[in-house]
């Protein structure tokens, strides 16, 4: 450990929208993985968090800013150095019914990043999407079978067998649980935790189900247009939160056991997300923080260290006047 | 407290090629004024069907809600009425939200036409004064500067914005009963919490009874009076919010209860998940539904339909262990606190 799998610097993506007009996806996130670890990536819808994601894998160019992966300039990457980096950096996608070609067989959806990256018989290939299959728990008939015949949490477990296919280090998982149920909730996380204990996986975790962020993560990251506001290990996060936004985030979740919910008092958040197309200048989070003062409005204020492991972007965090 | 809609032996099959699927098989229930009962389920165990047969929104005669079946609202039989009759009745007496704000509006309408519509059919207005209607309805459901957002098209604004024009919707005639079949589901969670918050505000100012369909167990937990927690077309527990999960005896409300990770546990521990999937409908289904998946099954349970148990006025459970003679087993709380 100690060395970083994936690194991600001062992280710009921009999307042209119309004429002379940006919109700032992700603005300066900086992101740090070690081998082996969950990232829990939280925030609203139009934060961030699926495009930060997207940039991470190269499925996006960066704006600016760079992502290293295996101290590698991912940017950089070209032919053979790029082919691998394909290989080692697997993505997850959100909605199980859009993300299987309708067209391919389960095995051949399996088998076509596998093509691409090795030199396997027919034979090989067959015996390696039995074990893939076995490994997320589908019966290996469904080799033949096609997406449309599978419920939601089977798709789901096709394209993590998917990703698995090119024995990757680094998966991205987005959203990868918000399109199922309860019960098949919690058989894919599961899955997940499972399989990264077997083979070392390194996971970023992108949700907006606060609950079950924590409890796959180690540590989590709270976005809000377009930047990182805290990040600290998962249990601080929860116990200890620190920038308004993640309070109110934490109050905000619904908890099942009523009697702990009236003890808890809640933080209410008035109004809905800025656009980020020109967001406003300093802290974005101004227009909806009760603790906002005349500085916010003027400098946008840089992720700091209040803790060892946690680090705030906040101006008035940890100063006497809240 | 005075009763305003029940339901009593429920049955509603749909026909399909492959046969007639009996959604939902013998659901009865009862609401009275003020009250928020939540439906609780897996997706696919007739929720939203019972809650759609309420307003009579299932087509005929690909739905059919069978005979035996009865819902009074308001002392009116809903499955006798005519078809005019049920349009007076839709919207005035029984308002619905559905479950997902980017689709249920008409994107060729304003906002303020779609919630002025309703009030020039039932309350019979005039354009100008519903119109004033439909901006109070907007400043009701906090939206800003309502008198220009009345102007606005459903692409205009956001899911949580939508969801709002929903609620103003469903409320403009003053209903009295508002069926919410999944809220907030496709919202975040800050906005949900908004929107959850406004439609109790709603609740306790017009004293409107609420049915809210939802498999978010903490939404549930936090807005019910009293949920139902239904499985495979049958309503398997019923009880008030601090009974089900407190209380609850149905290993199916257990094994739901144990899906969702707390966010007070400090443990990294797996998640309980539930193997197997809810049975296929087509088929007859004359023993316990839950059987199959049930960790406490026993013979009986594959042979015979277990009757109701009644544990108090409002708590009722459907399950062999009921039995005086069946095994005691370690129930989730048992477990939870070990």
């Amino acid at each position: 450990m100690g060395e970083y799998i994936v690194e991600a610097k001062n992280l710009c993506k921009y999307f042209k929208v119309g004429k002379n007009q940006t919109l700032k996806a992700v603005d300066g996130v900086n992101i740090q993985m070690k081998k082996g670890e969950t990232l829990g990536l939280v925030g609203e819808s139009g934060c961030g968090k699926t495009t930060c994601g997207r940039t991470l894998v190269k499925l996006y160019e960066a704006t600016s800013g760079t992502v290293l992966f295996e101290r590698k300039d991912v940017s950089k990457l070209r032919g053979k150095e790029l082919l691998a980096f394909r290989k080692d950096a697997q993505i997850i996608f959100q909605d199980p019914y859009a993300s299987l070609d309708p067209r391919m067989t389960i095995g051949e959806i399996i088998t076509e990043g596998m093509n691409v990256h090795f030199h396997m018989s027919e034979k090989e290939k067959e015996e390696k999407v039995n074990e893939l299959l076995h490994k997320v728990g589908l019966n290996a008939e469904y080799a033949n079978r096609f997406a449309h015949e599978l419920s939601g949490g089977q798709r789901q477990r096709v394209g993590i067998a998917r990703a698995l296919a090119v024995e990757p280090k680094f998966i991205v998982c987005d959203e990868p649980i918000s399109a199922l149920d309860v019960s098949i909730q919690a058989q894919i996380v599961n899955l997940l935790m499972k399989l990264q204990r077997e083979m070392g996986l390194t996971y970023l975790f992108i949700s907006h189900d606060l609950s079950m962020v924590k409890h796959i993560s180690d540590r989590v990251g709270v976005m809000y247009l377009g930047y990182m506001v805290e990040l600290a290990s998962n249990y601080a996060l929860y116990d200890n939160p620190v920038h308004p936004y993640t309070q109110a985030l934490i109050s905000a979740i619904p908890e099942v056991e009523p009697d702990e919910e009236e003890r808890k008092k809640r933080v209410h958040l008035e109004g809905e997300v800025p656009s980020p197309i020109n967001p406003p200048a300093g802290c974005r989070f101004k227009s909806r923080c009760k603790y906002a003062k005349e500085i916010c409005g003027q400098e946008m204020p840089e992720l700091e260290e209040i803790e060892p492991g946690h680090y705030v972007a906040c101006h008035m965090c940890g100063k006497e006047s809240w | 407290m005075e009763k305003i809609l029940e339901v009593e032996n429920l049955n509603v099959s749909f026909n399909t090629y492959a046969g007639e699927v009996k959604a939902v098989r013998g659901v009865s229930f009862e609401l009275s004024k003020g009250e928020t009962l939540a439906f609780v389920g897996e997706s696919g165990c007739g929720k939203t069907v019972t809650a759609k047969s309420i307003l009579r929104l299932l087509n005929p005669p690909f739905a059919v809600i069978k005979p035996e079946s009865k819902i009074i609202c308001n002392g009116k039989d809903v499955l006798k009425m005519s078809e005019k009759e049920l349009c007076e009745f839709r919207g005035d007496e029984v308002g619905m939200i559905f479950q997902d704000p980017m689709t249920s509006l008409n994107p060729t309408m304003t906002v303020g036409n779609q919630i002025m519509e309703s009030l020039m059919i039932h309350k019979k207005l005039d354009k100008n004064a519903a119109r004033e209607e439909a901006v109070q309805m907007l400043k009701m459901v906090n939206i800003p500067s309502p008198e220009k957002r009345i102007n606005n098209y459903p692409h205009e604004m956001s899911g949580g914005m939508r969801q709002r024009v929903m609620i103003a919707i469903a409320l403009a005639c003053n209903p009295n009963v508002l069926i919410a079949d999944e809220p907030t589901t496709a919202l975040d969670v800050t906005i949900q919490a908004q929107i959850m918050d406004l439609m109790m505000e709603i609740k306790t100012e017009m004293n409107t009874a609420i049915i809210l369909v939802t498999h978010d167990l903490g939404v549930v937990a936090n807005f019910a009076d009293r949920i139902q927690v239904m499985y495979a077309g049958e309503v398997v527990e019923r009880g008030t919010t601090k009974e089900i999960f407190n209380e609850s005896r149905h290993p199916y409300t257990w094994a739901l209860l144990r899906s969702v990770p707390r966010l007070g546990s400090k443990s990294k521990e797996e998640l309980y998940a539930l193997g197997g999937t809810p049975p296929d409908l087509l088929l007859p289904l004359n023993h316990c539904p839950f059987a199959d998946r049930c960790e406490f099954c026993m013979p009986v349970c594959k042979v015979h339909k277990p009757q109701e148990t009644v544990l108090s006025d409002t708590h009722k459970v459907s399950c062999w262990l009921m039995h005086e003679k069946a095994p005691k087993v370690e129930s989730f709380y048992d477990r939870r606190d070990k």
